[in-house]
């Protein structure tokens, strides 16, 4: 039996962005919280420690600071046909673990979703006509819109300290930025970084074919920045560890940057650190959550009651606490009915490489979102009439590092090993570069996330078990927006380009992107949503889910903007209508 | 009852140590007794010199190779990154020490990944399915790969062939023409690629990448961490020579 411990208003299930987030908010309303993150505790000083922190091995390829798969892992398949095996060692993507989550070793590319992007199936329905989306689909309107996300995306920009450049301010379009974004209230709190080699020889070339490429919005600092929390941040130093890091420079944003400062303070908080969730308590008729079970390091079982429960971990780390607290009826992918698991999605990615003799790039002087996108092809910023796909992608050039245990290119034909490996590596190394595109990836109806029958994690619960595979959609997608690419890349005359498609069958093996979105989304129709436009849910209103779970498929661009605005949202949600009176914030 | 909690640690272990042994928890179960860590508000929870820094490897005898195992490991990585004159060869930036010393420790036993059973094999898609961790898989391999040379070259071992010989034996198991007894050898080659190019450029602190020759052959500045000088220099050669988070040999005082 668990041993029962004081109760708290609310109970936290981990401690990244949006715990965070939520965590700051609400205790500045003197709600006692509690956070309980199954990792360990990391701050700057001790565990992004400048003396060491720069070493690929142990960081980017032995993976430290990552969800380690002994722990929990998911199961995966392409389809219902196969059966799910465990993902031993994580590949395609790379959940992280412990106080920060992913928002200490991501890339820092902060973007806003376009607003069509929030009324993806109504709005293609309008312009496209009622039969226009491709029947696979399973794509939503999100339920809450641009306009009404706005402040809170300005919020967590703020926040974070974002250097970019406005490219909509009030409806009027801005020389410099991205003309094809929503409208914004007021500019970037700090302007783009310096530029680049590779990203000013892409954008030359973009905008000589005719795009229109920006700096990408980055949560690398290009200046020393002091938050609204008052916690101050410092300049990016372009060193090159930036994704699967942590900054020993506090100049990259994260909880541990922007946030814990302050929130570790209070007395109305507590962090409970290698503390694992095994669920949330449901009262015997299951609709109200009565707080959560824990087990310590030791295996020790606490119950933590708590008033409101927020799940807070990774996307699909959200839906599987979902599933074993039984909150809200499981997805099935043949009737079509069910919310939870529904609509797991992910990013549809290609890019192209070049080879050139005359040009030396240094690609070591980086950091994870210093670059140039071209966004002409993003969401339905362009005209769909007769191309046979929905959705689109940025174009991106955003060389992230040079670390050469994993970033050698040669040119295709290259032996793997041998001197003539030895001759390629050492001429090509400094004298290439990558360009990607970023595309939606849009909800399938036979994409979903279940329990698995079969393999357990090592507390005895099942598994979370991933069924995908890129729709027919997203591939043509894709391939025309690579076609563009092609366009760019000539234009740059290099020795040679490489263009790298995107095909089916998903693979879980190589990296592509850990932008899991979906399978607890949120909506206005409680039978095709697990939550509300709140994050709320519609079955135990005690609970909010909050994190890319909620989005009902992905866009274009990275969802760290999007997921602190949501946090940001819900949290005035919470304040502002749910405590005064405690209920569904929407009926259902 | 007393809030477990709240227990500092025992006197003379540090928080690491717990983290240490919560890595562990996966191959020990729960039946550490590292408990979890409460972090109350009101402060901030930095505790001074509580980091942990990698062991840097120290020259000396293998860890985990046989003499044998190693004479073969030695050969293989020259054969994969070869000596010539743009800079030494795998054995001589240490690649082979690199390996034994990753897999006599967290690597070498997949203590980290999730290896309970049933193993069954599925499709590429989804990843090695497989009950052996690196180091018995190089155990096994090697095993077999001196059987399969000693019967194929008139009773010599690997690292006795010619060096076009032992490209021949590479190129086999890199293709999977060569089938050995009871090993995979084209999930070894990879296995043995991948951790040969991780000694060649990993920092130097880890057994290879001897004198920084791994990143003096790309032209990789290794830890300069601060480029802020350089961002804007466009197209021109960076001038400084690389550091490793040991630092230079040339910063050293001569003893």
């Amino acid at each position: 039996m668990a041993t029962k411990l004081p109760r708290k208003d609310v109970a936290i299930i981990g401690l990244g962005w949006t715990g965070a987030i939520l965590a700051h908010e609400l205790t500045e309303q003197g709600l006692d919280v509690v956070a309980v993150e199954r990792g360990p505790w990391r701050d700057t000083a001790t565990d992004f420690n400048i003396g060491y922190a720069p070493d690929e091995l142990r960081y980017a390829v032995r993976l430290e600071l990552f969800q380690r798969p002994a722990q929990s892992t998911l199961t995966f398949r392409n389809n219902d046909a196969q059966a799910a095996l465990p993902m031993r060692q994580f590949g395609s993507f790379l959940p992280g673990n412990g106080v920060g989550g992913a928002g200490v070793h991501w890339n820092g590319q902060t973007w806003r979703f376009l607003p069509t992007d929030f009324l993806c199936r109504s709005h293609l329905e309008q312009r496209y006509g009622a039969s226009f989306v491709p029947e696979e689909l399973s794509i939503q309107d999100w339920g809450v819109t641009y306009e009404e996300l706005e402040p809170y995306y300005d919020k967590f920009e703020y926040l974070a300290g974002i250097s970019g450049k406005a490219g909509n301010l009030d409806g009027k379009i801005q020389a410099g930025g991205n003309p094809f974004e929503g409208a914004r209230k007021r500019e970037y709190p700090l302007p783009p970084m310096q530029m680049t080699y590779a990203p000013t020889v892409f954008a030359e070339a973009a905008r000589a074919v005719g795009y229109h490429p920006f700096p990408s919005p980055s949560a690398n600092l290009s200046r020393d920045y002091t938050n609204p929390l008052g916690i101050r941040m410092g300049q990016c130093t372009f060193c090159g560890f930036c994704e699967r890091f942590g900054c020993a420079n506090y100049s990259k944003a994260s909880p541990q940057t922007a946030v814990l400062p302050v929130l570790m303070r209070k007395s109305n908080f507590t962090a409970r650190t290698e503390c694992e969730v095994v669920k949330v308590n449901l009262d015997r008729f299951g609709q109200y959550a009565t707080g959560v079970t824990y087990v310590d390091s030791s295996g020790t079982a606490w119950e933590q009651p708590a008033d409101i429960v927020l799940i807070c971990a990774f996307a699909f780390n959200n839906v599987h606490m979902m599933l074993v607290s039984g909150i809200g009826q499981p997805y099935d992918p043949k009737t079509r009915e069910g919310t939870v698991g529904r609509n797991y999605a992910y990013q549809t990615n290609s890019s192209v490489q070049l080879f050139f003799d005359d040009k030396i790039f240094n690609p070591f002087i980086a950091s994870g979102s210093l670059g140039q996108t071209a966004d002409d092809f993003n969401g339905d910023s362009f005209d769909h009439t007769g191309l046979g796909f929905v959705g689109g992608a940025g174009i991106n050039c955003i060389p992230t590092n040079g670390r050469p245990i994993s970033y050698r290119p040669v040119p295709p034909g290259t032996p793997l090993w041998g001197k003539n490996w030895k001759d390629a590596t050492r001429k090509n190394y400094l004298r290439s570069f990558q360009f990607t595109s970023q595309g939606s990836s849009y909800a399938a109806y036979a994409n979903h996330l279940d329990l698995d029958p079969t393999y357990k994690d090592r507390l005895g619960r099942p598994l979370l078990r991933m069924t995908f595979d890129f729709p027919d959609n997203d591939i043509r997608m894709s391939n025309w927006v690579t076609d563009k690419m092609e366009i760019i890349a000539k234009a740059m005359n290099p020795r040679q380009y490489v263009v790298n498609r995107r095909a089916r069958p998903y693979s879980s093996v190589p990296y592509q992107s850990t932008h899991n979105t979906g399978g607890a989304i949120m909506g206005a129709d409680p039978k095709t949503s697990a939550v509300n436009k709140y994050l709320q849910s519609w079955d135990v209103p005690n609970v909010f889910v909050i994190g890319a779970s909620a989005f009902p498929q992905n866009a274009g661009y990275n969802p760290t903007g999007t997921v602190g605005a949501l946090a940001y949202f819900a949290a005035d949600a919470i304040i502002n209508k749910y405590i005064k009176a405690p209920g569904p914030l929407v009926q259902s | 009852m007393a809030d477990r909690f709240s227990l500092s640690p025992p006197l003379g272990i540090t928080r690491r140590w717990l983290l240490a042994s919560t890595a562990a928890l996966g191959a020990a179960g729960l039946a550490s007794s590292a408990l979890g860590r409460t972090y109350r508000g009101g402060v901030l929870p930095w505790e001074p010199n509580d980091t942990s820094p990698p062991v840097p490897v120290r020259p000396g005898p293998w860890l985990y190779f046989t003499a044998d195992e190693a004479a073969t490991i030695e050969a293989m990585v020259d054969r994969l990154i070869p000596p010539d004159d743009a800079g030494p060869g795998g054995k001589a930036a240490g690649c082979a020490v690199f390996i034994d010393r990753q897999l006599a420790g967290a690597f070498g036993d997949s203590r980290r990944l999730y290896m309970r059973p049933p193993f069954m094999p599925g499709t590429a898609q989804q990843g090695l399915q497989s009950p052996l961790v690196p180091k018995e898989r190089y155990r096994a391999t090697l095993a077999a790969l001196e059987a399969y040379c000693k019967a194929t070259f008139a009773g010599k071992g690997f690292a006795a062939l010619e060096g076009a010989q032992q490209d021949q034996v590479l190129t086999g198991l890199e293709k999977g023409e060569i089938k050995l007894k009871d090993a995979d050898a084209k999930v070894f080659f990879t296995l043995l690629l991948a951790n040969t190019m991780e000694g060649f450029f990993a920092d130097p602190i880890y057994g290879g990448n001897r004198d920084m020759a791994g990143w003096k052959l790309v032209g990789f500045p290794g830890v300069r961490y601060d480029f802020r000088d350089h961002v804007a220099k466009h197209n021109q050669p960076y001038p400084l020579p690389p550091v490793s988070i040991l630092g230079r040999s040339d910063w050293s005082v001569p003893e």
